[in-house]
């Protein structure tokens, strides 16, 4: 095979990315990808943000497979048996964010990348990086070497070729999430009926206790056009500590009176697992060497504060790729030319978000009863009071619910809450 | 739903080949076998009469929770060779 600028491993957001920044800049690029058909192996929540999807497909809602457009964000606080909610909704005056389907939506976005002039190795899988003498000269698939100046590591969380180049360490099982999620098919009516939507817009939804409380876990559900994606990620630790099966607590979740009614009498069409890097800022890999760059999830590059991944996926990749680009053109492609994309990182809200939320996994690690048992308890509990006129004085239902308050040391949390979050900011 | 069911639900082109392995001495040392239940498509079970661990490998979901849990690093874990293994249609 002819030599190649750029090899590109792996045709998730972060790789597509740089495959066509780099193929729109006219370099000759390689993009690999292990499944079938680009989204065959990939899983996620959820949404793609509209802003900085743009970025790369300009107005991609006109021609890309989208599902809705998100109209409202909502917070289930479950406790065993009930639940309140708090929702923002809003009217459509420019998209904020999408459902996507990944199989849809990843074909379709490596399209682009072909069409952009960026060559395309679907069902390869790359074994290994090809390291001479210390220098790296391309990769290795399961068919031939195939030799280039850079490559880009864009092979998502399990990223192997970060580790064999030493740029990153074993994962900690405190530092990653697995989630399982159940794809439930429901006529389209139903939908729009249960979750108060339009044929259009739709619904992102987070969920905190029930059954996932006192665990290091929260709970998903997206509508999608004909479906509802629902599911939950938990830290492997918790799995462990708690001896928990994620196909048992998937039943509890979907069990759960208020989740129950939002899918009853649908069909459950796929099953589906995947890994969400959760360490932040303190677990981000050396990202650059000699002819090599790592992006992405690969680079541990998720906000799980804010379900941020897929966006910062494509920036890293566009960032990387115009790093590559320059070194191209300076024909050096050195660590000290490469070092750029740190650099750049640095300057974008990649690194500047994740900098932000440095302690704040930390932080809801120490609080996660009260976050999430104590206040969907308190919440259920204030509209129990509002919404229950009986022979009870309301003084003493307000003097019941002061108490669980004091008790379970509430009160002083709105102090302890206000220095938590300094503790969070502080660089 | 058990998880056979879930299972079910998927599409799989099973390879001849396992691509997840272990060494079963040190599985026997193991006591908590915490890939015996993290795993979120069950693939490990431990045999108790055999002492020896079966690894369902045709079903696995290709996430990687098993090779970070197993505190031991015992689980030789790659990815299934191209044109095998799970394929999502929805993600
Ligand atoms: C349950 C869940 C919910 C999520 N929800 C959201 C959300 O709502 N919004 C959001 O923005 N983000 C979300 N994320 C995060 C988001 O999915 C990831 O951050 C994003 O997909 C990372 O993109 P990537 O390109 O770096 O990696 P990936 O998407 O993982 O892509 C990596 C690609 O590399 C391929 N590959 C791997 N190894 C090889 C190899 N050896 N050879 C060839 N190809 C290889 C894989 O098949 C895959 O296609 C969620 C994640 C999960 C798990
Ligand atoms: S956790 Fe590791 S060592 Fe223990 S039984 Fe499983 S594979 Fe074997
Ligand atoms: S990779 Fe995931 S699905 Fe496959 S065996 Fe390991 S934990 Fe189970």
């Amino acid at each position: 095979m002819d030599k190649f600028e750029v090899a590109v491993i792996g045709a998730g957001p972060s790789g597509v990315s740089a495959a066509i920044t780099l193929a729109r800049a006219g370099k000759k690029v390689l993009l690999v990808e292990r499944g079938d058909g680009a989204g065959d192996k990939n899983v996620f929540g959820g949404t793609i943000y509209a802003v900085q999807t743009a970025d790369i497909f300009p107005e991609f809602w006109n021609s890309a497979p989208v599902e809705r457009s998100i109209t409202e964000q909502k917070i289930f606080m479950l406790t065993d048996e009930d639940s309140s909610q708090f929702s923002y909704k809003y009217k459509l005056r420019e998209h904020k964010a999408f459902t996507v389907n990944r199989a849809k939506w990843d074909r379709w976005a490596v399209c682009q990348a072909v069409d952009a002039g960026a060559y395309y190795a679907p069902k390869t899988l790359v074994k290994q990086i090809i390291v001479e003498n210390g220098k790296i000269l391309g990769i290795e698939t399961e068919f031939e070497k195939i030799y280039c100046e850079i490559v880009i590591i864009a092979d998502g969380i399990n990223s192997i070729f970060a580790k064999q180049l030493g740029l990153r360490n074993d994962i900690k099982d405190k530092d990653v999430s697995v989630s399982v999620k159940e794809t439930i098919e429901l006529p389209k009516e139903k939908i729009e009926d249960r979750f108060n939507l339009d044929e259009e817009t739709g619904c992102a939804c987070k969920i905190l206790g029930g059954p996932l409380k006192n665990k290091m876990a929260l709970g998903f559900m997206y509508t999608n056009k004909n479906t509802v994606s629902l599911g939950f990620s938990i830290g492997i630790d918790e799995l462990k500590k708690h001896h928990l099966k994620p196909y048992e607590i998937m039943d509890e979740l979907k069990s759960h009176p208020t989740i129950s009614s939002y899918i009853k009498g649908g069909k459950v069409i796929e099953y589906s697992s995947h890994l969400i890097p959760e360490g932040g800022y303190n677990c981000i890999p050396k990202v650059y060497d000699n002819r090599v760059m790592v992006v992405g999830d690969a680079a541990m590059l998720v906000n799980n504060i804010h379900f941020e991944g897929t966006n910062l996926a494509m920036l890293s990749g566009k960032l990387a790729a115009e790093t590559a680009i320059d070194a191209l053109n300076r024909q050096d492609c050195s660590a000290s030319v490469l070092s750029e994309y740190y650099k750049k990182l640095e300057n974008s809200i990649v690194i500047k978000d994740l900098r932000t939320h440095k302690n704040t996994i930390d932080v809801i690690r120490k609080n996660i009863s009260t976050l999430t048992s104590l206040y969907p308890e308190l919440a259920c509990q204030f509209f129990d009071i509002m919404s229950s006129a009986d022979y009870i004085p309301k003084r003493a239902k307000y003097r019941k619910f002061l108490s669980t308050v004091i008790k379970k040391g509430m009160l002083p949390s709105v102090p302890l809450a206000i220095l938590a979050m300094e503790k969070c900011f502080k660089k | 739903m058990n998880i056979n069911e879930k299972l079910a639900t998927l599409k799989y082109n099973k390879d001849s080949e396992s691509h997840l392995s272990v060494d079963n001495d040190v599985c026997m040392r193991c006591t908590d076998k915490c890939c015996t239940f993290i795993c979120p498509a069950n693939v490990y079970e431990w045999n108790e009469q055999k002492c020896t661990l079966t690894i369902r490998y045709e079903n696995c979901l290709e996430c990687g929770a098993c090779k970070i849990a197993c505190d031991k690093k015992n689980i030789f874990w790659r990815y299934p060779n191209s044109g095998f293994g799970v394929k999502f249609k929805n993600g």
